[in-house]
């Protein structure tokens, strides 16, 4: 079976737009929540979210990316995505490709929701002004496998073409999937990953009425996130997009490519117990890490880092449970940590993000804190990297992802020996 | 309405829309073959003809505008 490695990576994220820029201020302990500036929320339940920055250092210009009048006619998701994988695609250094060559690239970047800003005001658009004025665009802008046909025609990538909807496990399943592709000889190279922008009001509502968000932190924002804290009530949205290129191992040594780290192991599983609440001892998520294990052919003690799903809500402490029962006495040696605790939770492309952010945990070797950890519980054996990184040997990491629907994904990524 | 004042609206209409250069957009100029459109371009660039004017431009007359020319003289008949 063929090796699949990581060497290329992008992401746009509510700390910046850029890969290093956001891994700086993950480091960092900085936030990206604040007030919600793109509507007027003071409606709303949850007045705060972790908006992608649009000025400051650092900060995301679509313009960078895509001429005005293309911007227009594509919801902010797909922006986001193109963003990410021009990044991840120039970083990964592909070259001048041949026709022939394009043939083996293919694209599976997904979303949780897609369009759903634009899908809400294209309704209210029909009823101000009757079904004629719909645009033209409004499909196209609006469909999630459009970010993997965007980057496909922009790059003439003609592989496979295909686009992974698993709420919040999409980023994970994503590049899980593109790996397999690769691995059973479908594409040599893939780029992967997913992207949400669902900052808008009817997402907002539509995840307060599920009693999903944290609505308590008017007044300090950035301390609304805060995975396994006691004062937890809920995640904080956030936006953005993370996109990796995998690559065939061989065809990466050959062209002498950076390699970031293998993709050794990727697990799925399903809940079959709840639309939205994992089960109490969370049995699905265990299954898809020890999957991912088996497909890795290594063993639970050989996890060093853990990148948790944790995203702020009463279900940490179950995954955290899960993981505990999987490292067995490992788990006192391990670190997890949650990086939704600095960008908030930014649903389908969370599980892409928090890839790259176990790559650079490797590359690094160093695991990045969870913030607002005050009061951790009292039974964590695993260390949880309370607001403080934590240098250490970081060989091979875990990231888990968990979504509505009782969806649930593992990656295993290792580092490559030099 | 003066033919003028149609023309410099239309003529606003397409620079924004397609995002060219105001000097290429001359009478005889095509949407599709000289200004880069493609046909869900023209799709969009009617509706905005439609709402800027007030008017309705039915399917099998949308499909006879194809340059600039072609939209003022349209417009100019049916205000």
């Amino acid at each position: 079976m063929r090796r699949v490695v990581i060497t290329g990576m992008g992401m746009v994220t509510p700390l910046a737009s850029g890969v290093e820029a956001t891994w700086r201020r993950i480091l960092d302990g900085q936030s990206g929540a604040g007030p919600i500036t793109r509507f007027d929320a003071s409606g709303l339940a949850t007045t705060y979210a972790c908006e992608v920055p649009r000025s400051g250092a650092d900060a995301f210009d679509a313009d960078d990316w895509l001429e005005p009048k293309e911007q227009r006619k594509v919801d902010d998701f797909i922006i986001f995505g193109i963003a990410a994988a021009e990044q991840a695609i120039a970083d990964a250094a592909l070259g001048d490709l041949g026709e022939a060559e394009r043939e083996r690239v293919g694209v599976m970047i997904g979303s949780g929701i897609g369009g759903l800003e634009s899908i809400a005001e294209t309704a209210l658009l029909i009823r101000d002004k009757g079904p004629r004025r719909v645009s033209p665009f409004f499909i196209p802008g609006a469909l999630i496998n459009l970010v993997s046909g965007q980057v496909s025609i922009r790059h003439g990538f003609k592989g496979p073409n295909h686009s992974v909807v698993t709420a919040c496990s999409t980023g994970a399943h994503a590049i899980g999937d593109a790996s397999r592709l690769i691995r059973l000889g479908d594409a040599d190279v893939m780029v992967a990953g997913g992207a949400e922008a669902a900052i808008c009001e009817i997402g907002i509502a539509g995840f307060n009425a599920c009693k999903a968000l944290s609505t308590k932190f008017g007044d300090a924002p950035e301390k609304a996130s805060r995975p396994w804290d006691s004062e937890r009530d809920g995640f904080v949205m956030g936006e953005g997009a993370g996109i990796v290129v995998l690559e065939d191992l061989d065809r990466a040594r050959a062209r002498g490519a950076r390699i970031y780290a293998e993709v050794i192991g990727y697990g799925l599983s399903g809940d079959a117990y709840h639309i939205t609440a994992p089960p109490p001892d969370h049995e699905g998520a265990e299954r898809a890490m020890r999957a991912a294990l088996r497909s890795a052919g290594i063993a639970p003690a050989d996890i060093d880092y853990v990148n948790a799903h944790g995203t702020s809500t009463m279900a940490d402490t179950i995954e955290m449970g899960a993981v505990q029962r999987l490292l067995g006495d490992a788990a006192g040696a391990a670190t997890m940590s949650s990086t939704k605790s600095a960008t908030g939770h930014l649903l389908g492309a969370a599980g892409a993000i928090e890839a790259i952010f176990s790559v650079l945990a490797i590359r690094d070797q160093v695991a990045p804190p969870t913030l607002n950890l005050d009061t951790p519980p009292e039974d964590a054996i695993i260390d949880l990297a309370p607001n403080a990184k934590v240098e250490r040997e970081i060989d091979v990491a875990l990231s888990n992802s968990f979504g509505f629907g009782g969806t649930n994904a593992a990656l295993l990524l290792r580092r490559m020996p030099d | 309405m003066s033919e003028n004042d149609i023309e410099t609206r239309v003529r606003k209409i397409v620079v924004e829309h397609l995002g060219v250069e105001e000097d290429k957009v001359t009478e005889n100029a095509s949407f599709i073959d000289d200004l880069g459109a493609d046909s869900l371009d023209t799709v969009e660039l009617v509706m905005a003809f439609e709402e800027e004017f007030g008017i309705e431009i039915p399917d099998d007359a949308a499909e006879t505008i194809q340059t600039f020319g072609d939209a003022v003289k349209y417009i100019k008949d049916a205000v």
